[in-house]
């Protein structure tokens, strides 16, 4: 069966292809397309395509990588050589989206000694506008935002909980009277269960928005760590990046790291209105943003079409429960909405708050929880 | 089961089709016209008994797969719609509490006072309502149909994950229920959130794509006899043009369907722009999207 090995053989090298472009073709997985593989004509290019895609897709998003990677391999292309390093790895530096231009995240020395001073100066901190703090500053406010609790906001379930008051749970009451030997004691009663409503949001990570990205995209991190089945984070930029799986990891740092390299647009421009409606297509009209609570981090410079910005702003705030716009500059003195997409947007946006400091991000935190 | 001579419906569901195109006539003679995709997708699911996991956009056929199925294997048919705070007991089975407070009192009546008998009578299969997922087990060969899986919560994925991969249920006061064949699973859903991987490792993934054109045509022939050829291929191409609009809602196949049964009840063997204009309530769900397409010029879009 030395023809078979090769098979299987092509196929493991063909797997390493596709994790090589992105794809989470694991061991179970892989294994899974040699049994489709056996049960089909390996001699036949589109089998061999199929067996392989149901086996190894797992969404939309990888199709296209999926259809790539299969011409490339089985269209005489040879793989990269050697795979990617293991996925788990330690990330020893800090974060890539440090905010400090000079790129080195770590604190010097005399520095650190003064974060001792500034540690009972941490009131005044949480007041600072973030983009005008000093590297020593930023590395201690990263500690705040551990802090920071999200609660996440709730709605009715349709679930029932057991409670002293409220309409009578009839089969609980009769499960009781069972074994009670056809005796009613006491009727048993039930309430409505809350659960928490689905929080959705998008960043804007576009080039103005800069400076507060890092501490943003952090305060998403706290937000999906807290509810991780209802959070769900995307970036904008001039496409439309999910992230949520990224942040899902416990350490902040990895999760920013890991995010940020999934993010391809990272301080290019901004085109809100086609990335809001890319967003809206995929997810926001099949569920996501229904009933949700939607934040949009921006400071609303759209360089694309404001028209269309206010048309899917329209849409969105039909769809969601509540929809907060989160602007950094508004935390400056003198703030007007002037920009276009910050007028196109304003008329269908429940809320609009600052962002810049951490006592802002409190007060959004509890904006959340009310709306 | 009539359509098949009886020394096939004799083999289990699995073994009875050489490939997947022998697996797409079967289907087509049931009127479910599959792609190549989807009845490959459809045949190793039988063969390597692994749930199917079908995405797509609404009305793309991804439940009427299910039905087709179960006919061309002719195995029963179970299904099962989730929604938000389903649980066990309206998913896998229940107790018939009123029925078993009647057999208590009855017991009590004509005086029965052995205990341990009238408990074992209390905890007898007739007391117990099978649920979609117990009836799968229980009725094999079937095909269970999970339809939208993304609207159950995360904890009920969990529970379906250990059901599917035992194949059984155990029930306290019963015992083991074990599939003599086990069910083949679709499950469908529609993004509204992210389906646990656990889950998806485990099935066939499939995205279901819109039909071509030449397979649109071929599919309101074959639902819709009563209507002309012509009007079939306007609808088909028409539906296509829909498509490519960048809609709110772009139509499916089972919105063709209704747009074509909706000119056919209007006497039309063909389609032209006034009937179009009059039953595009049947193709477009959204205002926006029939604001869009009146800002163009109908006859542009529909003049034959």
């Amino acid at each position: 069966m030395a023809d078979n090995r090769d098979v299987v053989e092509t196929m493991l090298v063909f797997a390493r292809t596709l994790r090589v472009a992105g794809l989470e073709a694991g061991p179970d997985r892989v294994q899974a397309m040699v049994a489709a593989l056996g049960e089909l004509d390996v001699m036949e290019p589109s089998e061999v395509y199929w067996a392989g895609r149901f086996t190894l897709c797992a969404g939309p998003d990888d199709l296209e990588r999926y259809d790539a990677a299969f011409n490339a391999f089985f269209g005489g292309e040879t793989p990269r050589p050697g795979g990617r390093a293991p996925r788990q790895e330690r990330v020893v530096q800090s974060a890539p989206l440090d905010l400090d231009p000079s790129g080195s995240g770590a604190v010097p020395e005399d520095q650190a000694s003064e974060e001792h001073a500034m540690a009972s100066g941490g009131e005044v901190l949480r007041h600072r506008d973030i983009a005008q703090l000093s590297p020593a500053e930023r590395e201690q406010l990263r500690l705040l935002f551990g802090l920071l609790s999200v609660r996440p906001p709730t709605r009715p379930s349709r679930r029932h909980t057991r409670s002293h008051r409220g309409p009578v749970d009839v089969p609980r009451t009769v499960r009781r009277v069972l074994r009670n030997g056809g005796e009613i004691r006491r009727l048993a009663r039930h309430k409505q269960r809350t659960k928490p409503r689905r929080l959705v949001l998008l960043i804007d990570v576009s080039g103005s928005m800069g400076p507060y990205a890092d501490a943003i995209l952090r305060f998403g991190h706290v937000a999906v760590r807290r509810a991780p089945a209802s959070t769900e984070v995307f970036t904008v930029g001039t496409r439309l990046t999910r992230v949520t799986r990224e942040l899902r990891q416990r350490d902040p740092d990895r999760a920013l790291a890991a995010s940020g390299a999934a993010i391809p647009d990272w301080s290019g421009g901004t085109r809100l209105g086609e990335v809001l409606k890319a967003f809206l297509d995929r997810w926001g009209q099949r569920g996501t943003a229904r009933r949700a609570i939607v934040v949009i981090f921006s400071d609303g410079w759209e360089r694309g079409d404001c028209a269309l910005l206010g048309e899917q702003m329209l849409r969105l705030s039909r769809l969601a429960h509540a929809v907060i716009w989160v602007n950094p500059h508004k935390g400056r003195a003198g703030y007007e909405p002037l920009t276009g997409g910050m007028q196109a947007a304003l008329p269908h946006v429940s809320r609009f708050v600052a962002g810049h400091s951490l006592a802002a991000f409190q007060e959004l935190v509890k904006e959340m929880a009310d709306a | 089961m009539t359509q098949f001579p009886d020394s096939l419906s004799d083999l289990p569901p699995a073994e009875r089709f050489t490939g997947p195109a022998d697996l797409a006539d079967a289907l087509s003679r049931t009127g479910y016209l599959a792609d190549e995709g989807l009845a490959t997708a459809a045949y190793l699911a039988l063969r390597m008994q692994r749930p199917l996991f079908l995405e797509g956009d609404a009305g793309v056929g991804k439940t009427a797969l299910a039905q087709a199925m179960a006919e061309v294997t002719g195995a029963h048919f179970v299904r099962m719609q989730c929604y938000e705070g389903l649980e066990a007991s309206q998913a896998l089975y229940d107790w018939d509490f009123p029925r078993q407070m009647l057999h208590l009192r009855a017991a009590e009546a004509a005086g029965v006072h052995d205990a341990e008998e009238l408990e074992r009578g209390l905890y007898d299969r007739r007391f117990l309502l099978a649920r979609p997922l117990l009836a799968a087990i229980e009725q094999s060969p079937s095909v269970l149909l999970v339809d939208e899986i993304d609207r159950a919560d995360d904890e009920f994925e969990a529970f379906l994950l250990e059901i599917l991969s035992d194949n059984a249920v155990t029930i306290p006061e019963l015992g083991r229920i074990v599939a003599d064949i086990p069910p083949l699973v679709v499950l469908t859903s529609n993004r509204t959130r992210e389906v646990h991987d656990a889950l998806k490792r485990r099935c066939l993934y499939h995205w279901v794509e819109h039909p071509s054109y030449e397979r649109e045509v071929a599919i309101l022939r074959t639902r819709l006899p009563q209507i002309t050829a012509k009007l079939a291929e306007d609808v088909a191409r028409a539906t296509g043009k829909l498509r490519s609009l960048d809609l709110v809602k772009p139509p499916g196949v089972a919105e063709a369907m209704d747009w074509a049964t909706a000119l056919h009840v209007l006497g039309a063997r063909e389609l032209d722009p006034d009937r179009a204009a009059a039953t595009l309530g049947a193709v477009l769900k959204y205002r926006e999207d029939a604001d869009r397409l009146h800002s163009m010029t109908l006859t542009a879009m529909f003049g034959t």
